[in-house]
């Protein structure tokens, strides 16, 4: 018997993620994975998991399951949230032992946007091409999760690492991104208008990319750009000249210039945050 | 060769055209450094990502230590798919106005060539081909479509494609296909990988 997670219920938007299926652009297929591939490295580590083993990326709270089987250990990270078993507060960043028939539920976060519950073996749901991560813009990987849906837990080989402290992430209210000059930089009419302008995510972000308003970065040329290769933290500027900062689920080439991209662990504190947030970019050389 | 940065992970190298790009990507793949972590070909760049653990360092010295060959067109040892093709596309007349073709010459444009997939992207099992000539550049249309049909076989620009599934789109359709482009049971799951050279076949108008 090993054990099971069977979903309550899901939030506005619930996934099963690990750290991606690199190397597959040539067939049209982005890398995906955890939004907020720190904090998944993180919950994994706690566990004593391969840090890329399969979790539930939980977006804006609202993710409840159920233990089944036997017991099992699990750990939240990511957006800080109330986390309680049967009602019992239990915190964050840290292992929680469970028993069967446990309810373990995440509330709406107080602090960021996607939180990261992994489970001690890690989620053993059939891998795609490799991996265990729903791309919300191929569709590929495992579905987003539904109520009802039994999350088997990988049998556990590694003894539970002694860690007992590990550092919360700090939510610093003010978000500034560093970022490198793009490639594309000069096909804007002044590229230094993304470090002068406050920028609001819109609604309309997703784990595709995150849409800025709050400006415009002009284009300074007429000409189509031939398609390029995106990344995540790639800042591309469309023609409307409100920037997108691709995300996990960017797509593989783009026809609109990268006039920035940000550092990768900041990308990683762009994934949480949350529509109508505010940031900043701030300019770093590229080492 | 250009090498351009791309954040801290990754460095974009921009070519002369398509080919040298088309070359320098199979050169890195051949290569197989365990520096680079992932390899994106493009119409005239290759983004290349430095692996987990590894200095973008590696990688920019790797690029500068390649020597690309260019690919031969006409290399009889690359894969080749034959794609049965349905001409009755919404766009041929127009395909054939903007290129000053007949209809049967378009065809006839289309079959008589041999394409090769440059690069991927768009959707999983979308191949960006290109072919001999100029004869079928043609923009994308000026309006997409919200929706064209899984096996549409189009062209936009200096490129042919066929849609792996229903989505939106703005290339101009030709015809379609029932070859599953993309079938995730198959192994490799995308008929059209860079490299593969590719031969449409008239199944019919």
């Amino acid at each position: 018997m090993s054990a099971t997670l069977t979903v309550r219920a899901t939030g506005p938007l619930a996934l099963v993620e690990d750290l991606g299926r690199p190397g597959l652009a040539g067939i049209g297929v982005g890398r995906s994975g955890a939004a907020d591939r720190a904090s998944l490295r993180l919950a994994n580590r706690v566990l004593g998991n391969e840090e890329g083993a399969a979790a539930v990326e939980v977006t804006a709270g609202g993710l409840v399951v159920e233990v089944g089987g036997e017991e099992l250990t699990f750990c939240v990270t990511g957006a800080r949230c109330p986390v309680t078993v049967d009602g019992r507060d239990v915190g964050t960043h840290d292992p929680v032992r469970v028993a069967v028939g446990s309810r373990v539920r995440l509330a709406a976060p107080t602090h960021g946007l996607r939180s990261y519950l992994a489970v001690r073996g890690g989620l053993d749901v059939p891998a795609v091409l490799g991996a265990r991560s729903h791309d919300v813009l191929a569709h590929l990987g495992p579905a987003p999760l539904r109520e009802g849906d039994v999350l088997p837990v990988r049998a556990v080989e590694r003894p539970l690492p002694g860690v007992d402290h590990v550092p919360w992430p700090r939510w610093d209210p003010d978000v500034v991104l560093r970022a490198v000059r793009g490639p594309r930089a000069d096909w804007a009419r002044d590229v230094d208008v993304l470090t002068t302008t406050v920028w609001t995510a819109s609604d309309r972000s997703n784990r595709v990319g995150m849409r800025l308003a709050g400006g415009r970065v002009e284009h300074a040329r007429e000409e189509q750009l031939p398609s390029e290769g995106i990344w995540r933290g790639a800042v591309q500027v469309p023609p409307s000249g409100e920037p997108v900062l691709f995300l996990a689920d960017h797509p593989v080439t783009g026809g609109y210039p990268v006039v920035a991209v940000v550092v990768g662990e900041d990308v990683d504190r762009a994934a949480q945050v949350g529509p109508g947030e505010r940031l900043t970019f701030r300019w770093v050389e590229a080492p | 060769m250009r090498l351009l940065p791309y954040g801290d992970r990754a460095v974009l190298a921009e070519l002369a055209d398509g080919e040298e790009a088309m070359a320098l990507a199979a050169a890195v793949r051949e290569a197989a450094a365990p520096c680079v972590g992932a390899l994106v070909p493009a119409a005239r760049t290759v983004l290349v990502v430095a692996a987990d653990g590894t200095a973008v360092e590696e990688v920019t010295r790797l690029l500068g230590s390649l020597r690309p060959v260019p690919l031969d067109p006409a290399d009889e040892g690359a894969e080749l798919v034959e794609v049965p093709v349905r001409y009755d596309g919404e766009d041929l007349e127009d395909v054939a106005r903007l290129t000053g073709l007949s209809v049967a010459e378009v065809v006839a444009a289309h079959t008589g060539q041999t394409w090769r997939v440059a690069f991927g992207g768009f959707a999983p099992g979308f191949g960006y081909l290109v072919g001999e000539d100029e004869r079928l550049h043609v923009p994308r249309r000026e309006e997409s479509r919200t929706r064209v049909p899984a096996g549409a076989v189009g062209l936009a620009g200096e490129y042919a494609g066929v849609y792996p599934r229903e989505s939106p789109g703005g290339w101009q359709l030709l015809g379609h296909t029932d070859l599953a482009l993309w079938d995730l049971d198959r192994d490799p799951p995308a008929l059209l990988r860079p490299g593969v050279r590719v031969r449409f076949v008239e199944a019919g108008r």
